[in-house]
């Protein structure tokens, strides 16, 4: 540990180090520009950036599995998710003067306590712990798979446990509100839309798109035999096709 | 000083393929969509067979004037194209095209996770791009990429997974060392279900709701003109490409075949990637397009329950075979 130590200094950070550091600043920057400013959705696609700028420095930290996995679930799908929210309930181009919370301040209190505890338990834990980047891959998924299965299952099952239980609340709830909107014949959107998507976007998207425009169908039936008919590309290119 | 240019020798090839095979794909479109129809296709641009279409299309839309609507969000309507085709550069990288270290971009360890992953970034280009347009049809366009990714992003993982403990790698090079020809069979259900969800992630008709161009006008993109419609074009038909490579180097054996693997090796791969591409076209001219409930409904009753059959399948012969 000593050794360890002694061998490495803050005064003269490699270079992974320095890189490590400067995205790890343009990481803060964009989590203060996402619940800083005031357009809603430029505030979830700040958080992409934040997110992304996660998974860089996991990649830094060899842990290139979670890395991964850190662009698949969150930005893959927990963004486009909020963007689905977004977009769906509402989501103005510029911005919301009624999207600042007046409890901003205890936020603010609430978010530097946080941050001040885990930045000192972390660095206090793992001060005097280095990665070796010469050696083998210490965050392969192989490494990580065997230490979450042989050392870790505890917490991994329990973890199990919580979604599970957060699904079913999900679905309680869903059933409750529509339930609720059946008996008072109100047929706004139940509150748990956000955690239940697919179903209930299916059928508030399709309601526009049922009034159909007269659909000419033109572009699907092409002329056929005739070499300059619109639409090599079908209906897809009828903008080339229009030429 | 190898080593640079080792690298860069890769990425230019990589790049190279990026940027032809896409059209290649696409003018095999034009082609065969004419012939199913009884059409010749475009016959004249470049003199044999028209096969200079789609570069004069190039040329066209480089000329037209690249217009963003007065009330649009001026940055992130010009971001969104990026944002949709330069992940399918990154997915690119990762296919190996051959036996060996040498046949494949980068070496990636947890590759089967990467390329899931950053293809599912991809669609962020076609939300931002719906919501920044300012438009109705773009917005409903944007909320129906996000309802559809988020429906058949999981029986695609589910496939891959399935894959993945079939091989006891999520490397790409390593589930193909790993392959037999025994496994077609007994990954077919999860190969048809990849497959099937994958269309649906690229939005390619029969799962086209998205851009439903008779009732949305083109969805997200109604307001895109000019290079930008382009890359965005770009981006569909460099999805067709990564998506036929993923399905061949994870479940038709890559560059495995009856005989010649161990020099001709690419050779199998650029076929068995071609064939599906020819499916993907073959499918766009044969079926009517899905209804949005009629797509959801295929994604969580059929879709997902396969794949963890499938799942439950390939753990079972694992077990049996070992």
């Amino acid at each position: 540990m000593n050794l360890a130590a002694q061998t490495h200094g803050f005064l003269s950070p490699t270079g992974v180090e320095i890189a490590f550091l400067l995205v790890g600043l343009a990481t803060f920057g964009a989590a203060l520009v996402t619940v800083t400013t005031k357009q809603l959705v430029h505030a979830a696609l700040w958080l992409v950036v934040t997110l992304g700028g996660l998974a860089v420095e996991y990649l830094l930290l060899t842990a290139e599995f979670i890395a991964w996995v850190q662009v698949l679930i969150y930005v893959g799908s927990v963004v486009v998710l909020l963007l689905f929210g977004l977009m769906l309930t509402k989501a103005p181009i510029g911005r919301s003067p009624d999207a600042d919370s007046p409890n901003r301040w205890a936020a603010l209190a609430v978010a530097v306590a946080a941050a001040a505890a885990l930045v000192w338990v972390v660095a206090d834990a793992f001060r005097t712990t280095w990665i070796d980047l010469d050696g083998a891959a210490a965050g392969t998924t192989r490494v990580t798979g065997e230490s979450l299965f042989q050392n870790w299952v505890l917490p991994f099952e329990a973890l199990s446990v919580l979604l599970l239980a957060a699904l079913v609340g999900a679905i309680v709830l869903s059933r409750k509100a529509k339930a609720d909107a059946d008996a008072t014949t109100d047929t706004a959107t139940p509150p748990a839309a956000a955690t239940r998507p697919p179903a209930p976007g299916a059928t508030r998207t399709q309601a526009p798109g049922t009034t159909r425009p007269p659909a000419p169908g033109g572009a699907q039936t092409p002329a056929p035999g005739s070499p300059q008919a619109p639409a090599p590309g079908g209906d897809r290119s009828a903008e080339e096709g229009a030429r | 000083m190898n080593d640079v240019a080792d690298v860069a020798l890769r990425l230019l090839i990589v790049f190279v393929v990026f940027l032809t095979f896409p059209l290649i794909v696409g003018q095999t479109e034009h082609k065969v969509m004419a012939h199913m129809q009884g059409r010749l296709g475009p016959m004249y641009a470049g003199g044999f067979h028209g096969w200079a279409q789609l570069v004069a299309d190039g040329v066209k839309f480089a000329q037209k004037e690249d217009v963003v609507p007065a009330g649009a969000d001026r940055r992130v309507f010009q971001l969104a194209p990026a944002v949709a085709l330069l992940p399918y550069l990154l997915v690119l990288l990762a296919i190996p095209i051959g036996p060996g270290e040498g046949a494949v971009g980068q070496v990636i360890d947890a590759g089967v996770f990467f390329v899931l992953a950053v293809m599912g970034v991809g669609v962020l280009g076609a939300l931002m791009a719906g919501w920044a347009s300012a438009n109705k049809f773009s917005l409903l366009g944007g909320l129906r990429t996000a309802a559809q990714l988020l429906a058949y992003e999981l029986p695609m993982l589910l496939a891959a997974a399935s894959v993945a403990m079939a091989a006891g790698t999520v490397s790409l090079p390593g589930i193909l060392d790993a392959f037999h020809w025994w496994w077609l069979p007994w990954q077919i259900v999860g190969a048809v279900v990849f497959f099937v969800a994958g269309l649906a992630e690229l939005q390619r008709p029969p799962f086209d709701m998205p851009v439903a161009d008779s009732e949305i006008i083109f969805g997200a993109y109604t307001e895109y003109t000019g290079l930008r419609f382009a890359l965005f074009l770009l981006a569909e038909y460099a999805g067709i490409v990564v998506l036929c490579g993923l399905t061949t180097v994870l479940f038709l054996g890559g560059w495995h075949g009856p005989w010649g693997a161990d020099g001709l090796g690419w050779v199998w791969t650029l076929l068995k990637t071609a064939v599906l591409a020819f499916v993907v076209i073959w499918l766009r001219v044969t079926y009517p397009r899905l209804r949005e409930d009629q797509l959801q409904k295929l994604s969580w009753t059929l879709l997902v329950p396969l794949a963890l059959a499938q799942i439950a399948l390939t753990g079972v012969v694992k077990v049996v075979i070992r």
